[in-house]
Parts: C-alpha cells; structure tokens; sequence
C-alpha cells in the first residue's frame, strides 16, 4: 500500500510541472497589462517601468517561469501585486475558508443524494422515485447564484434569521460561523446532492439485480440488512470516487458562490486575481489547486482499495 | 403555546448576533488594494484612509478646503512657496509627534519613492523645509494651483514616519486619523477601532469601523435590509427604487465630481483615420444624436445627471455656455452632410457591466436615428485599459472619478502629452491654455483660460460628456448625521448610530 502511494506521489510530480508550465502560459494570453491595471487611474510612466522592472515583467516567459519556480522549490510563491500580502499567506488564510466550506457542502450533499438514491432505487418505478428524481433535478438545474440570491432575500432579509453574507473564523466564534456557512453549504450542497443522488440511484440498481442480493433475500434476510450491508457496500465504488471527485472541485473554488455569500475562499481569490491580472495570485491559487486535485485522486484510490477487498491484491 | 415560545426561544438565539452599536459597518463594491496612500489606486481605498489618515487640509461638499492637519496656508505671491501651519499636539496612532519633520519625510517620500502614485501630483515641488516645529515650507519651481487639491487627498495623508521605515508599511498601515488600524482579512474585512487620542476625538462616535467588500450589488443591498450592514457605497440605480420603498432605509445620493463620457480616437493610431476621428462634424453630430435626459431617466433612474464638459456642478470653472447640448437629429444629418458622408460606422468599447450595457444600447439606438451604425464591444476592464493605450478602439465609453481642482479633470485627457490621453487629441492652443491654468492661482484669470480651452474643445470634441457620476450612497435610519460628499467619501465625524 505504502510502495503504491510512494509510485502515485512520484507521478504526480511531473503533472504539476505540466500544470504550472501551462498556467504561466495561459496567462500570457490574457489581454491586458498587470502592471497598468495595477497603476489604475494614475499612469506615470516612470512608475510603470519601474513596477515592469520590479516584477520581471520585461523578462522573457521561460526566464520568467523558471525565476518563478525556482522561488517556488524554495517555498516561496511571491506576493501579490495588489495588495503586498505573500500569496502563501492568501493561500493559507483562504484554505480553511474553503475546506470548511466543502466539507460542509460535501455533508449536505451525501446526507440527501446518498439517502435520495437508495430509496429511489428500491423503489423504482414509484412515486417516490420520481419525486426523489425531480428534486435531485432540480437541484442540478437551479443555479447557485439565483439559489443563493433567494435564500438571501428570504431568510437574511425577510426573516433576518441568518447573516446576509460574509464569514467569521470557528476559532473566533464558531455559532456565528456555522450561521454564516449555513446557506452556502445548502446552495452548494443541493446542487451536488443531484448528481451523487443519480449515481447512487444507478450503481444500487445495477447490484440490486445481481444474483447473490436475489440469493440474499432468498435466504430470508431483512431487506433492511440486505439494502444496507449487501447492495450499498458495492454501490458505494462509484459513489465514492465520485464524491472525492466532486470534493476536489468544490476546493478549487465554488466561485459563484463564494462571491455572493462574500466568503473569501479560493474561489473568490482566484476570480479577483485574474480580474486585476495579479499574476503572483493566480499561479499559486492554481498551482495549490492542482495540488488538492492530485491528493483527492489519490485518496479516491485508497479509499477504493480500502472499499473493494478484490483491489487489495491488485495494490 | 409551547412551540410558539421555543420558536421565538429559537428565533431570539438566531439574532442574538447583533454587534454593539458602538460598531459602524461599511459595504464596499470591492477589496482595496495597497494600504499605503503613496502606493494605493483605488477609490474604495482612499474610502478607508479618509477613517485611517488625516490629511493637511480636507474639503467641504462644495470644494472649499479646510484646515485639518494644517491650520492655515499661504501661498508666497510669486506662488513659488506654500507654506502651512500645523496643527498642535497632534499624535500618530503609534504615539510619535506629528510635526514640520513628518510632513517632509511624508511629502519627500511621496516625490521620491520609486514606486509612488503620487509622484506626478506633485511634479513642482522641488524641496520641503521644516521652517519650525510647526511650520513647513513647500518649495517648487513653477507656481502651481492644483497642489493644495493634492494634498486634500492621498498626497496630504501623513504616515508615521517611524512606521514608513517598516518593509510591510501596507499591512499595518499607520497614521494619525481617527481611528487606527487593527487588521486586514483579505476580501473579507479591513478593521479599524477608534483612536482615543486623535485631535478631534469627540467628534467620532465609533469604536470600530469595519469595511466589507461585497462586489455583487444585490447582495450589498441584502445585507443593508437585513441589518449587516449599516451604510453602503454605490447602489445599482435599479435598486433606487427598493430603497426608497423601504421604511428601514435612506437613499443619500450627491452629485460626484467625476463624469462618464465617450472618449474618441482622434490621433492614435490607424483607428483614427475614420469619419468619426478626422472631421469634428461628424462628432458633433454623433453628440448631436444623444439624448442625455434618455440615458438618466431610463438606466440611471435621475441620478446621471447629463454633463456637457468636465467641470462638476459644483465646481466655479463650470461654464453655463457649455450646458449639455439637446438631441437634434435634422441638424446632425445635417453636419453629415456638410461632412460628405452618408452613414458612419464605428465601434463603442466599455468595461462590461449591466448598466454600461443599457447606457450604450440606449446611444446605439439614438444615433442610429442620425445615420450612424454603431456595432457595440462590451470588454472586460483590464483589457480595455490596454487596448485604449495602445489605439485599438473608435470609441471608448469610460470614466473618470474626478478631482478637486480642475486641472485633475482635464489636463491629462486633452493635452499631447496627456498621461490618460487615449485618443491622442492634439492642439498646441489647448496645451499653452491648459498648461498657463496650472500656474495660476488667480481665480478669474484660470477661469478664462478654462473657458477658452472649452471654447476649443467644445468644438472639436474629442470628449463627449454623458453624464456626472453621481454617488448612491444607502444607509439604514439608524446611521444619523451622515453627509455625502461630491468626492464620494465617507467622512465619520459627527456621524452616530441611533440605539
């Protein structure tokens, strides 16, 4: 298990390399001038040059790159060119924002799709089904932002039950922080909630018409126990990885939504970074992003092994 | 009744967060960026700093200055000196005096700091002397008329020289203004408390001032009606109307001293070589085809007020002659005519949002009317900027969010060398009238050279002026004594929360 994390690690090495390579590639092609974006109003020229000289912007790209990611090995990510805050100090800070959020969703999401597509399978063809199947519709097809405006207006401004927006660390109170993360989590939460609903559905479905379930209720065991211990234990391959899958994504920036509920994760760093061509920001956003993404990958792995005893040999 | 009572049990402990009212919360429309006056751009920023950092003199909401750091002033009569008196027993907020020497390392800094934004502000000084303790000298080397507008504004703020040593001035910012910096949470909040020992102390009501960026303006607005917020900058004219419907509320709206216009490429470039760019009749048919009270009425909802030149209302270089002129279709067809052209066809580049959308529509239909065929490029803001240094557009629909002295409204737009000058515009008359208005204090005399400057530049157009930028301020009825400002700051004094 160990020697198999150790391969997956080393592999992922290169990916990183290719993701920045292709980041700082990608940036070069965005319109604009960092540093006259940065100059605003005011456009002295002598400031520009020397904000140009400052940053390395007058270097070639690959010198620029390798300047970069020789900073980069030494644990050294820059610092941003709007506000003068080291982007590991953004990264770090906008981490746990983040994290909390996506566990939060993540919990939202497995506590209605998991439930919503078990029942659904078992009673397939239901009513309960299609009911199952139209909120889990609509949960994919209602978009976050206009979600999100309307639980504003209805509960923050109608009922004045929860704040409007904004986030407040656990650390410093964590009852207001739960009330801030509440209508976030749903937003995001409900949405995913479709998509785990419908491959739970599915994945239950396929096991349910297997032969040793028909054999299990043969025997005569609860359905109870067998839904639970005999079909859900296999369904739940795909559902995993599609969550940690989904869990990745929501890290790297529920962008949307972050930016009406004003909570400044990444996803609200790394927009604001590309709209004020803060280049520092944007590479190390991305850069951890990809990071995450790796990690999330190679944790869907493990759990699959850890899930499914006939990939245990395999690893 | 039980549940009735757990509910309200519940209810209760859902609200229980209410801040003490000693706390004033500002939402914002975006992060600011650098926290130093010297280094810093934008204007939400400079909406902090009026909190964090005094300035030498300050302005009145009809553009007077009055002392704040500096009691009095005096220009010398060959305008080459200004001199200022300080204010006595004045603090920074980390306990060091405030004296002649601190306005010199802070003007010094200004000037010199390679990567300072206020360096071209403040062109003609040439040295700074510490008279006294309490007088500085301000030296130049030309007379120069805007400069006391300068330092009414981020040139005027002082730092703490001591804290100006520090590599991270920027993260923990210090001055001498009323309340003082406590912490900073990127895109999320910038904290400030009040500082006991500020000079004017008991004019502040607040313990603590939080600033919250919220872009999205609907969202701003929610958090106003439900109470996190306490005043708000920039409402969306689409939500006038729910503000003014709503008991809980104030709309506290002034007339800014910026404008909105549509800046055309007359000079740069092989975009210029067109109809629009080469023959002003063809531009003032273009603004002939405009109906300002159109665009104020259906997308700004009152509250763009038409603007016919730079000047802002309550400015005394604002010439009447100079009025926004009325839509006249007959006589821009007319002009198009006389021009030799039938129809124009060009494009309108602006940063992309829902009102520039509406605004630009709104010129696109009308001007169709007249003969032009208008294609429209909604383009995001950073871009823009680019592609208008570098002469890539017609027409560019942009702003400028204004400056005291008039000079800062138009010099660099219109003069050759003009650093905000996209069009490239060029009239050496222009430059010698607008250049001899810089160094003159006389008021009657500046105000003829403005006048004959307009006189060109009426005519020639290579500004058309669409609308004053007005500042939508919100606030809910709790917030008394408020008073907004045609710079569009927030100034805290004498400004309370009813319990």
């Amino acid at each position: 298990m160990l020697r198999y994390i150790g391969r997956r690690l080393l592999i992922a090495i290169p990916t990183l390399l290719i993701v920045s390579v292709l980041v700082f590639a990608l940036q070069q092609l965005l319109p604009g001038d960092p540093v006259l974006t940065m100059a605003g109003e005011e456009r002295d020229p002598a400031v520009l040059e020397f904000l140009r000289e400052k940053y390395r912007l007058n270097d070639p790209v690959p010198i620029q790159y390798v300047v970069w990611l020789g900073e980069v090995l030494r644990g050294n990510l820059g610092i941003s060119l709007r506000t003068d805050i080291p982007v590991l100090e953004l990264v770090l800070s906008k981490l746990p924002v983040t994290i909390e959020l996506a566990i939060l969703a993540m919990i939202v999401a497995l506590l209605i799709g998991i439930p919503a597509g078990i029942i659904s399978a078992v009673k397939k063809g239901t009513t309960v089904d299609y009911a199952a199947n139209v909120v889990a519709l609509s949960g994919l097809s209602i978009p976050n932002f206009w979600l999100g405006i309307m639980l504003i207006m209805l509960v923050s401004v109608r009922w004045q039950l929860l704040p409007a927006s904004g986030y407040v660390p656990p650390t410093e109170d964590l009852w207001l922080n739960i009330k801030t993360m509440i209508m976030p989590a749903i937003v995001l939460g409900t949405g995913l909630a479709g998509s785990l609903m419908r491959h739970t559905r599915s994945a239950m479905l396929g096991v349910l018409r297997s032969d040793y379930i028909r054999t299990a209720k043969a025997k005569g065991l609860l359905s109870r126990a067998v839904i639970l211990k005999h079909a859900l234990r296999n369904a739940l391959i795909p559902i995993v990885t599609l969550s940690t899958l989904l869990f990745g994504e929501l890290l790297a920036g529920a962008v949307l939504t972050e930016q009406i509920f004003t909570i400044p994760g990444f996803g609200k760093l790394v927009v604001d970074a590309v709209f004020n061509r803060d280049y520092a920001v944007v590479q190390g956003v991305v850069l951890c992003t990809a990071v995450g993404f790796i990690a999330m990958n190679l944790l869907a792995d493990v759990l699959y092994v850890l899930v499914n005893p006939r990939l245990r040999h395999a690893a | 009744m039980k549940r009735l009572t757990l509910m309200a049990l519940a209810a209760g402990l859902l609200m229980s967060t209410a801040v003490s009212a000693q706390t004033l919360r500002i939402g914002l429309q975006e992060d600011p960026d650098v926290l130093d006056p010297h280094r810093a751009r934008t204007f939400v920023g400079r909406i902090v700093f009026t909190s964090l950092c005094d300035k030498l003199v300050d302005i009145t909401p009809d553009l007077k200055f009055v002392p704040e750091l500096a009691t009095e002033w005096q220009w010398a009569d060959d305008g080459k000196t200004l001199t200022f008196k300080l204010r006595p027993g004045v603090k920074f907020h980390d306990g060091e005096p405030f004296n002649a020497a601190a306005v010199k390392a802070n003007i010094d800094r200004a000037r010199t700091l390679q990567d300072s934004l206020r360096k071209s502000e403040l062109t003609s000084v040439e040295s700074v002397e510490a008279v006294d303790e309490l007088t500085v000298a301000l030296k130049l080397s030309r007379p120069d008329a805007p400069l006391l507008s300068q330092l009414s504004d981020r040139a005027g703020m002082m730092m703490s020289p001591k804290a100006l040593a520090a590599a991270d001035f920027a993260q923990k910012p210090v001055c001498s203004g009323p309340f003082k910096f406590v912490e900073r949470v990127q895109n999320d909040r910038i904290v400030l408390e009040r500082f006991k020992e500020h000079w004017n102390a008991k004019e502040y009501n607040f313990d603590r001032v939080v600033f919250t960026p919220i872009p999205d303006t609907t969202v701003r607005l929610a958090n106003l009606q439900s109470g996190d917020l306490d005043i708000l900058e920039r409402l969306a004219p689409s939500d006038i109307a729910a503000v003014k419907g709503d008991a809980k509320l104030t709309f506290a709206p002034v007339t800014g001293i910026g404008y909105q216009g549509l800046t055309i490429n007359t000079n740069n470039g092989d975009r210029a070589k067109s109809p629009l760019g080469s023959d002003k009749r063809v531009r003032q048919a273009f603004e002939l085809s405009i109906d300002r009270d159109v665009i104020n009425e259906v997308v700004g909802q009152g509250i763009f007020i038409p603007a016919g030149q730079p000047f802002p209302l309550a400015s005394i270089y604002t010439n009447e002659k100079y009025a926004p002129r009325k839509r006249n279709v007959e006589k821009a067809k007319q002009l198009l005519k006389e021009a030799g052209v039938d129809r124009v066809k060009f494009e309108i580049a602006f940063g992309n949002s829902t009102t520039t959308q509406q605004i630009n529509e709104i010129i696109q239909a009308m001007a169709a009317e007249a003969g032009f065929d208008i294609s429209l490029r909604p383009t995001e803001f950073a871009a823009l900027q680019k592609e208008a240094q570098g002469g890539n557009f017609d027409v560019n629909q942009i702003g400028w969010s204004g400056r005291v002295d008039p000079d800062g409204n138009i010099h660099q737009f219109v003069t050759c060398k003009g650093g905000l000058n996209d069009g490239r515009y060029c009239n050496p008359e222009v430059d010698r009238l607008l250049n001899e208005a810089r160094i003159t204090n006389d008021e009657t005399k500046r105000k003829q050279l403005y006048d004959s400057a307009q006189a060109i530049l009426q005519d020639e157009l290579p500004i058309i002026y669409v609308y004053y930028q007005t500042w939508p301020f919100a606030h809910t009825k709790k917030v008394q004594g408020f008073k907004a400002y045609p710079d569009g700051m927030i100034r805290l004094k004498g400004v309370k929360l009813a319990s």
